[in-house]
C-alpha cells in the first residue's frame, strides 16, 4: 500500500520506520509533500508540531466533513472517536492486519498509520459509505452470501480491500485476490469464503 | 401433564443404521432421525446478522462511546519477577483529566497492605487508572511508573530456565517442575523384544489466541445497577464472577451485554480483572469506563495455549497392531495452572503408560484454547504413529486403519484418501530435488454433545412475528442464526421470519461457549420452545376450524390439516387467533439421551494434507487439506463448513507460524504484536475440502454436536506427516519454520 499523496512512492511502513516509528509526528510529513494544502486547513507540513491543532476538511463517504485534529492524530482515531465511524477497526495499530483499511482517493490505506492531516482535501471512503441508496454494495452482498465473516471484526477491512481490488481489477485471478488481501488478517479463518465472495462479486452473481 | 411415550428412531450414517426406541415425555419433540424430512435444517443459510457486519453497523465493545465515558488502563510491572518496594498511584492524579485510581495489590499480598509485594511476570497489572482521554491516561501511567520502585529478582521466564537445576522459584518455594505419577506401565512390553519400538520427543510452542478484538469491557452504573458491555464467551459467567468480586453486588443488579464480539477461541470465559477494574473505577468516578486492552497486553496477559515437551515410545507388532504406547509430557502454563497436554487416545494402543506434568514460569498464565491440550497432544501422538509405521514398514494410513475401529473414522480414512489422492503418495524419503511433495494424515475425536444449561424463550405475537431469545453469546460462528433456523424448522417458517435476540443476561440463561457445546446445548431447547408454542397455536386453530389439533401441522408458512386441505390457514392468519397478548413459551434443555438410545459416542474426524516443501529454503507450502468431520446433524451447512475452515486454518497457522517467544534476559515477551507474532494470512491458504458427515445420532432432539474444536486438532499433525513423507526427515517441533526444516534435512542427510 502506498501513501495516498506520497509522490516518492515510498511505502508508508518504510516511511514511518524512517520517521522513528511514527511517533514524532512533526517529522512524518517530511519534505516529500511539496504542496501546501491551505484550502483544506493545513499549513505547510514542515512547520507542524505534534500537538498543533488544525481544522481540516475532507470528503468522507461523499460528504464534506470537518474535523479538529492534532498533527499527531491518526485518521483511524479521528474516524472512530470524533466522527463516530466505528466500522473501521483498530487491531494491531502497526500496519500489519488491515482491519483499519479505508480508501483514500480510491486506494486502500491503513488508517492506523495515516495522519488525519494528510487526508485534508482528499476523498475518504469507509465501510459506512459502501451502501448506496440503502442497498448493499455487490461486494457486501457477496460477503453475506458466501459467509465471508465470522466474528466480523476483520470484515470491514476485508470488504474495503476487496473493493479496492475489484475497482482496479474487475476480474482478478485467485492469486491476484490473495495478493490484494495479503495485508488483511482474519483470526477466525474466513479467507476461503472471502476469496469466494470476491469471485462472486467479480462475476456479478 | 407430562406422560412418557415411546418413539422409534432410525439413527446412523450411510449403510450403518441402528433402530432404537426411546422413552420421552410428551413435551419433548420427537427427535429428528434419518427419516425426518427437514425443510430448513442442513441447508446453506446466510447468517442473520451478516448485514450488520458487512456494513460496519455491528457495535462491538471496542466501538462503544457512551456519553461522558472515561478511558481506563493499567499500570503494569515492567519486570518478570520483582518486589514492589513503593508504588504511588496517587501520582496519577497530578495529571489533568485523571478521574479515578484503583490499587491492584494481589490477594496473596493483601494481609499486610504496607509490606512489599511480589510480581510474577512482566506485564502483571499493579494498578488501574481512569482518565478523560487516552493521552491523559498514558501520561498518568508514565507518571506512576516513573516513581515506582521495584526490587528486581532473578526470574524463570522460559521453560528451559525454569527447569534448570538452581532455577529461581516462580511460586514461593515450590519447585517449578511438578509431575504426576505414572498411570500404567508398559516397560515390559516395550522391552520384550517382540515389538518394533519407535522413540521420539516432540515439542510444541506457546500459541496466543490473538483475538482481533482485544479483551475488554465498558462498565456503566445506573444507581446500584451495573451494566457491563464486554467481549466475552460467557455472559452469564461474567455476571457470576462480577457478583462474586464486587462487594454488595448481586447477580440481579448486573446486566452483561455482548451483542457482537471479535473472537475468543477459549480466552474469554471470564469477566477478568479488566471488567472488575472497569466497574470499580466507573463507580468511583461516577462515569462509564472503557477498559480495552491494547495489542501488547492482549498478546502477553490474556492467556495462551501452553507449550509442551512429549517424550514417547510406541511398540508395534508384526501384524501392524500397536501393543504399547508410553508418553511423558510436560508444558508451561506460566503463572497459571494446567498445562494439560492431552494425547487424544484415538487408536487402540493395547497397553498405555501416561505421565503428565507442568513447569511454572514467570510468564502470563495459560487459558483454554480451542480444544485445550489436544492439538499439541495430537502432534506428539501422530508423530509417534508415523515413526512407528516407518519402523514397521507399513503405510501410515494403513497403520491407523488397522488400529482404529471407529465406524465413522473408518469411512473417513477411505473417503479422504480418495479425495487427497493418497495413491499418488511416493515412498517416504524417495524424492530428491528442490521441491518435494508429501501426503500426511491424522485423526481426531471430540465430545461436544452439549449440556442442559440452556433455556429459550419463544414469543409469537398476533401480528405473526416470532421472537427467539437467549442470553448467551454468538462468537461469530452463527449461534444467532441457529436460533432462527431451528425455530423456523419447527414452526414451518423461514429463518428470515424469526427475530433473534442474543448476548444479554436479561434473557434466559445460556451456556458458556466452550467445548464446542453452544449449538448443541441451545438447539434442543430452541426446538422445545418452538414445539410448545406451535402446540398452543395448533390448539387455537383446531378450535377455530373445528378439528383435532393432532391432525394439524405447521409447514411452509401455514397451519395445515394433514388430510383435509380445506382446513388450513396461513401462519399469519393463525396468529390473529391469539387473544391474550401473545404465545410465550420457555424451552428447556433435557439431558442428552445417553448412549443406550443413540448412535455412536465420540465425534470423529480425519484430516489429510498435501504439502510441497522447498528443500533449498526449508519453506513448507500446504497445497490442500481434506477435512472430514462428523457434524452430528448439520444445522447450517454454510456455517458448519466455516467452522471446518476456521479450525483447519488455525491448525495450519499453529503448524507453520505461531510462536510466542520470551526473552531470556529481561523475561519479556519479545513478539507481543501481530507483526512479529505471525498468524496465517490470505497468502498462506491452501485449498480446503470440508467434508461434512451429517449424522443423525439421536444424542438429543436435534442430534447436534459442536465442531469448532475437533476441526483444529489434527491439522498440524497431518501437515507434519506430509512434510515427513516429502522429505524423509521428521520435524519434531512446531512451528515447522524454515530453520527447523533445513536443520532436519541436514541432520537426516537429505
Ligand atoms: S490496525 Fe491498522 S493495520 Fe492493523
Ligand atoms: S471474522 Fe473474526 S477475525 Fe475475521
Amino acid at each position: 500500500m502506498k501513501h495516498p499523496e506520497d509522490p516518492s512512492g515510498v511505502s508508508r511502513r518504510g516511511f514511518l520506520k524512517g520517521a522513528s516509528l511514527g511517533v514524532a509526528a512533526s517529522t512524518v510529513l517530511g519534505s516529500a509533500r511539496a504542496e501546501v494544502k491551505e484550502a483544506s486547513g493545513v499549513p505547510d507540513a514542515r512547520l507542524l508540531k505534534a500537538a498543533d491543532e488544525h481544522e481540516i476538511s475532507f470528503v468522507l463517504n461523499g460528504e464534506k466533513t470537518k474535523a479538529k485534529v492534532r498533527t499527531g492524530h491518526t485518521l483511524l482515531e479521528t474516524l472512530r472517536d470524533q466522527l463516530d465511524k466505528t466500522g473501521t477497526k483498530l487491531v494491531c495499530d502497526f500496519g500489519t492486519c488491515g482491519a483499519c483499511t479505508v480508501l483514500v482517493d480510491g486506494k486502500p490505506v491503513n488508517s492506523c498509520l495515516t495522519l488525519a492531516v494528510d487526508v485534508a482535501g482528499h476523498q475518504v471512503e469507509t465501510i459506512e459509505g459502501m451502501e448506496q441508496n440503502g442497498k448493499l454494495h455487490p461486494i457486501q452482498e457477496a460477503f453475506c452470501a458466501e459467509d465471508g465473516l465470522q466474528c466480523g471484526f476483520c470484515t470491514p477491512g476485508m470488504v474495503m480491500s476487496s473493493k479496492a481490488l475489484l475497482d482496479a481489477n474487475p476480474k482478478p485471478s485467485l492469486d491476484e485476490t490473495k495478493a490484494a488481501l495479503s495485508g488483511n488478517l482474519c483470526r477466525c479463518g474466513t479467507y476461503i469464503n472471502i476469496f469466494r465472495a470476491v469471485e462472486r462479486a467479480s462475476k456479478g452473481k | 401433564m407430562k406422560k412418557d411415550r415411546t418413539v422409534k428412531l432410525k439413527l446412523g450414517y450411510g449403510k450403518d443404521v441402528k433402530e432404537v426406541e426411546l422413552e420421552l415425555p410428551d413435551d419433548e419433540p420427537t427427535p429428528w432421525d434419518m427419516n425426518s424430512k427437514l425443510e430448513v435444517i442442513g441447508k446453506r443459510h446466510q447468517k442473520v446478522d451478516a448485514v450488520f457486519k458487512v456494513t460496519g453497523q455491528a457495535k462491538y465493545t471496542h466501538d462503544l462511546n457512551l456519553p461522558g465515558m472515561l478511558f481506563g488502563g493499567f499500570v503494569r510491572c515492567p519486570h518478570a519477577k520483582a518486589k514492589v518496594v513503593s508504588l504511588d498511584l496517587e501520582k496519577a492524579k497530578s495529571i489533568a483529566g485523571v478521574k479515578a485510581i484503583l490499587p491492584m495489590r494481589p490477594r496473596r499480598n493483601r494481609r499486610n497492605p504496607t509490606a512489599e509485594w511480589s510480581v510474577r511476570y512482566a506485564g502483571e497489572p499493579i494498578g488501574a487508572i481512569a482518565a478523560e482521554s487516552r493521552q491523559a491516561l498514558e501520561a498518568a501511567i508514565r507518571a506512576v511508573l516513573a516513581t515506582a520502585k521495584f526490587d528486581i529478582l532473578p526470574h524463570s521466564a522460559r521453560a528451559d530456565q525454569a527447569m534448570a537445576e538452581d532455577a529461581p522459584a516462580v511460586h514461593g518455594n515450590r519447585p517449578n517442575v511438578s509431575r504426576r505419577p505414572w498411570r500404567g506401565d508398559v516397560t515390559e512390553a516395550l522391552e520384550s523384544g517382540k515389538l518394533k519400538v519407535a522413540e521420539v520427543t516432540a515439542r510444541t510452542q506457546v500459541q496466543t489466541h490473538s483475538c482481533l478484538e482485544t479483551h475488554g469491557s465498558v462498565a456503566s452504573w445506573d444507581g446500584a445497577h451495573l451494566t457491563l458491555y464486554t467481549s466475552t464467551q460467557n455472559t452469564f459467567g461474567c455476571r457470576r464472577q462480577l457478583a462474586g468480586s464486587i462487594k454488595d453486588l448481586s447477580e440481579s443488579q448486573i446486566t452483561v451485554i455482548s451483542e457482537f464480539m471479535g473472537g475468543g477461541f477459549g480466552s474469554k470465559f471470564m469477566a477478568g480483572y479488566w471488567s472488575i477494574a472497569a466497574a470499580r473505577l466507573a463507580k468511583d468516578a461516577g462515569a462509564p469506563v472503557k477498559m480495552m486492552l491494547d495489542r501488547r497486553e492482549e498478546q502477553t496477559d490474556t492467556g495462551n495455549r501452553p507449550d509442551s515437551i512429549q517424550e514417547m515410545k510406541i511398540g508395534v507388532d508384526g501384524d501392524g497392531k500397536i501393543q504399547a504406547f508410553q508418553v511423558e509430557n510436560i508444558g508451561t502454563p506460566g503463572i497459571g495452572r494446567g498445562a494439560g497436554v492431552r494425547n487424544p487416545m484415538i487408536y487402540d494402543f493395547g497397553k498405555t503408560a501416561v505421565r503428565s506434568g507442568e513447569i511454572a514460569t514467570n510468564a502470563g498464565g495459560s487459558q483454554a484454547f480451542r480444544a485445550p491440550g489436544h492439538p499439541q497432544g495430537s502432534f506428539g501422538l501422530e508423530t509417534a504413529i508415523d515413526l512407528a509405521a516407518e519402523k514397521a514398514g507399513i503405510d501410515p494410513l494403513a497403520l491407523r486403519m488397522k488400529n482404529d475401529a471407529h465406524v465413522i473414522r473408518t469411512l473417513q480414512y477411505t473417503d479422504g484418501a480418495r479425495r487427497i489422492g493418497w495413491s499418488k503418495r511416493q515412498k517416504t524419503g524417495s524424492q530428491t530435488g528442490r521441491y518435494r511433495v508429501g501426503y500426511g494424515v491424522a485423526a481426531a475425536r471430540w465430545g461436544g454433545m452439549g449440556s442442559p444449561r440452556a433455556e429459550i424463550k419463544c414469543r409469537i405475537a398476533p401480528d405473526g412475528s416470532v421472537q427467539i431469545r437467549n442470553g448467551a453469546q454468538d462468537l461469530g460462528v452463527g449461534t444467532r442464526t441457529v436460533l432462527a433456523i431451528v425455530a423456523a424448522e419447527e414452526l414451518g417458517l423461514q429463518p428470515g421470519d424469526i427475530t433473534t435476540f442474543i448476548g444479554n443476561t436479561n434473557d434466559p440463561r445460556g451456556p458458556a461457549s466452550g467445548g464446542s457445546t453452544t449449538a448443541a446445548s441451545i438447539s434442543p431447547a430452541i426446538r422445545q420452545a418452538a414445539f410448545l408454542a406451535s402446540a398452543e397455536l395448533k390448539d387455537l386453530v383446531a378450535a377455530h376450524l373445528k378439528c383435532k389439533a393432532k391432525d394439524l401441522v405447521l409447514a411452509k408458512g401455514s397451519v395445515r390439516h394433514v388430510k383435509d386441505a380445506s382446513k388450513s390457514m396461513s401462519f399469519k392468519d393463525a396468529c390473529r387467533l391469539i387473544r391474550q397478548g401473545e404465545i410465550s413459551t420457555m424451552g428447556k434443555r433435557r439431558r442428552n439421551y445417553g448412549s443406550k438410545g443413540t448412535y455412536l459416542n465420540g465425534v470423529g474426524g480425519v484430516q489429510f494434507a498435501r504439502c510441497t516443501v522447498d528443500c533449498d529454503f526449508g519453506i513448507v507450502k500446504v497445497d490442500r487439506i481434506v477435512a472430514l468431520q462428523d457434524c452430528g446433524k448439520v444445522i447450517n451447512a454454510m456455517t458448519a463448513e466455516g467452522q471446518v475452515f476456521g479450525g483447519v486454518i488455525q491448525g495450519l497457522s499453529y503448524a507453520l507460524f505461531e510462536d510466542r517467544v520470551m526473552d531470556r534476559h529481561l523475561g519479556h515477551c519479545i513478539n507481543g504484536d501481530l507483526e512479529t507474532y505471525k498468524i496465517a494470512g490470505p497468502d498462506d491458504m491452501p485449498e480446503i475440502d470440508a467434508v461434512l458427515y451429517d449424522i443423525a445420532n439421536g444424542g438429543n432432539n436435534c442430534s447436534v454436536v459442536g465442531i469448532g474444536e475437533p476441526t483444529m486438532i489434527p491439522t498440524a499433525a497431518a501437515i507434519a506427516g506430509a512434510v515427513h513423507n516429502a522429505t524423509g526427515v521428521r520435524v519434531t517441533a512446531l512451528p515447522m519454520t524454515p530453520d527447523k526444516v533445513l536443520e532436519a534435512l541436514e541432520e537426516g542427510g537429505k
